[in-house]
């Protein structure tokens, strides 16, 4: 990298600090990463959120251990916890003891802690897998675009606002809901993930884009870029091996923003019966399985809806976090 | 302004029109290409091949898809006649076609959702402007006191709650355990006050997660505009700070709010599936959730069209309404 990542001000500052007190022969340059994290480390909420984040990721990877050790196994009957005329889980709370910790679900008796617990799985893969998809986007096409400029700047942004406008809940619906169960020789839910993977990162990569592009306007007249150029520097190598690392800053801090909302856009298309298909475990469609029951039995929705408020809590308080960590101008 | 109305309905038009082609892109070319007929959606379980094939004639399933889609544009505008030898259907313009599922005319289906969806949005999005707003000056004014810690707490949980986790648990509260109110939708003209009974539960779980994101929105917003120097001149100058935060500060901080009302009130016309669902409101959200499991395209771009036409049309009074809250703003 030629160039620092924002304004050299708050390393100089930080430098300077750290110069009065010790020999000079020890004063290290800090890198704006080392800074980022020197901040973060201060931040105690951030940092909870950031561990619950790293706890719910141990979740999702070790369910079935988890499982095996708490729980029943996620798609297994049991009709004998249930009440055969009102189909309510027998007890109170849902059916809550010792054995089915957050009881069973109504009609067939499945342990929801254990579905809970693979719940994570589907809503962490999906939510990860498809910000991805859309920094991969966005970032290429933002930087082309800004760096490039002219026709290919004009329609790389007459495409992100045309997404932009596009109704999309309703179009991610009738995407995935046209798609069939088998694909390319692939079935099974693998398909339906792949889907809803490719969509929602699809539908993300403007918002992403339009600021990757704003950046790299501001950054291609910096002097660094002048100088690589003046010396032979060829146009991708300027794009990627120049431009983009000094974009990592604000893609971070977008992407962990965009990571709760790819988890609350996965729980709503499970909940509208599009996403994730059942036997397969995951909130929104416990959610919406909840809908039809919570009069006889409210227990069972609490469960999938503190799930899915915890995660997107702690990957929000972990990402204003981060944002505030890059930042050296913000303030709160 | 004549010059640039006219340069952004143009824009418009062209959106509308890239937005129908897409939908019809999805349902006909997505189910040919894995090799599934679109014919057998439409047609469903009728038995009669002739029934069928006139049915095909008469809607002209068998043209090529940019043929249908032709017809179908000029359909919007001019109003089109369905003809399959004597038996002719007239359909007046704006003619969305007739419901693959029930055979009913399109437009007065949506006319007769439209009330509810609006209604929605209209009450929500004033209950969310007053609390978000209010909250969010308030937060920034007194920023770092108790009051601002607990808003923003709140706001930041309310923007990680899911809309069908925090309506299902309200009408469980609300309308089943306490019986304050019916939760079920009356339409005006029948009995206004049940009416609004109806929709209070709905306007106040839609309102509470907006009103999360505004709060957060304006309290960044007013803490920006108020580190600005024309502020510290017209303290300086003597003004009442009333009239510094409310006339000289607040005026900037509209701008942003602004541009994320546009976005939001835009896409909540296609976005209030999940509330429409949770409430069970016969809006326009829930008839293409139920449209898209029948395959029933003519509804599905119905409904995509109206939502689309609505985020383009509140981009545009956006647009119109930065001109007048920012003088520096040209339309032009």
């Amino acid at each position: 990298m030629t160039a620092p990542l924002h304004d050299t001000g708050a390393a100089e500052t930080a430098a300077v600090d750290v110069a009065a007190d010790v020999p000079a022969a020890q004063i290290r340059g800090r890198s704006p990463w080392s800074i980022a994290w020197l901040r973060l480390k201060r931040d105690k909420v951030a940092l909870s959120g950031g561990i619950a984040v790293v706890l719910l990721i141990l979740v999702a990877v070790f369910a079935p251990l988890i499982v095996s050790a708490f729980g029943h196994p996620p798609n297994e009957f049991h009709e004998d916890r249930i009440d055969p005329l009102f189909g309510t889980p027998i007890g109170s709370f849902g059916g809550m003891s010792g054995d089915f910790l957050f009881g069973v679900e109504p009609v067939n008796g499945r342990d929801v802690f254990s579905r809970v617990v693979y719940g994570a799985r589907i809503s962490l893969l999906v939510a990860f897998l498809s910000a991805m998809v859309a920094v991969v986007m966005g970032s290429v096409f933002g930087v082309v675009a800004g760096y490039f400029g002219g026709w290919v700047d004009a329609a790389i942004s007459r495409i992100m606002d045309l997404l932009l406008a596009f109704p999309q809940l309703l179009f991610i619906i009738a995407l995935v809901s046209v798609v069939p169960n088998s694909l390319w020789g692939f079935t099974g839910s693998g398909v339906r993930m792949g889907v809803l993977v490719v969509v929602i990162g699809f539908f993300g990569w403007p918002y992403i884009g339009r600021i990757v592009r704003g950046q790299t306007l501001s950054l291609r007249e910096r002097e660094y870029v002048e100088a690589a150029r003046s010396l032979g520097a060829g146009r991708f190598y300027i794009l990627f091996r120049e431009l983009l690392p000094n974009l990592v800053a604000p893609i971070t801090v977008y992407t962990t923003l965009m990571i709760p909302t790819n988890i609350l856009t996965e729980a709503a298309l499970s909940f509208l019966g599009v996403g994730v298909k059942p036997p397969t475990p995951s909130w929104g469609q416990m959610l919406s399985k909840a809908v039809q029951t919570y009069e006889a039995d409210p227990m069972f929705m609490v469960f999938p809806g503190v799930a899915i408020f915890i995660t997107v809590l702690a990957f929000n308080l972990f990402g204003d976090g981060v944002r505030d960590a890059l930042d050296p101008k913000a303030s709160r | 302004m004549l010059a640039y109305l006219i340069r952004r309905l143009t824009a418009v038009i062209v959106m509308l029109l890239v937005v129908t082609l897409v939908t019809f892109g999805i349902f006909f070319v997505f189910p040919k290409m894995t090799g599934a007929d679109p014919a057998l959606y439409f047609v469903g379980k009728q038995s009669d091949p002739a029934a069928i094939e006139g049915i095909r004639q008469k809607m002209g399933l068998d043209d090529p898809v940019l043929v249908q889609f032709g017809k179908f544009v000029v359909g919007l505008v001019a109003g089109r006649e369905y003809v399959n030898g004597s038996d002719i259907t007239s359909c007046a313009a704006p003619c969305f076609g007739y419901s693959f599922k029930t055979e009913q005319a399109v437009w007065p289906v949506l006319l007769d959702r439209m009330p509810v969806t609006f209604a929605l949005a209209a009450g929500a999005c004033l209950l969310w402007l007053l609390i978000g707003l209010s909250t969010g000056v308030v937060s920034a004014l007194k920023r770092g006191t108790v009051i601002d810690r607990i808003a923003m707490s709140t706001a930041l949980a309310g923007v990680s709650l899911p809309i069908y986790f925090t309506g299902l648990i309200s009408l469980a509260v609300f309308v089943y355990a306490l019986d304050w109110i019916n939760g079920e939708y009356v339409p005006f003209a029948e009995n206004p006050a049940e009416w609004f009974g109806g929709l209070l539960l709905p306007w106040i779980t839609l309102a509470f997660l907006y009103a999360a994101m505004y709060a957060r929105l304006t309290r960044a917003t007013m803490l920006e505009v108020l580190g600005e120097d024309y502020i510290r001149t017209a303290r300086a100058k003597g003004l009442g700070e009333r009239t510094v935060i409310g006339k000289h500060a607040m005026r900037s901080t509209m701008t942003p709010i602004l541009t994320v009302l546009g976005l939001d009130l835009g896409a909540l016309v296609g976005g209030a599936v999940l509330t429409e669902t949770t409430f069970n409101l016969p809006g326009m959200g829930t008839a293409a959730i139920k449209a898209i499991g029948d395959r029933d395209l003519p509804i599905i771009i119905g409904v995509t069209l109206v939502a689309a036409l609505a985020i383009v049309v509140a981009n545009l009074v956006v647009d119109m309404l930065y001109a007048v809250i920012d003088p520096r703003v040209r339309l032009s």
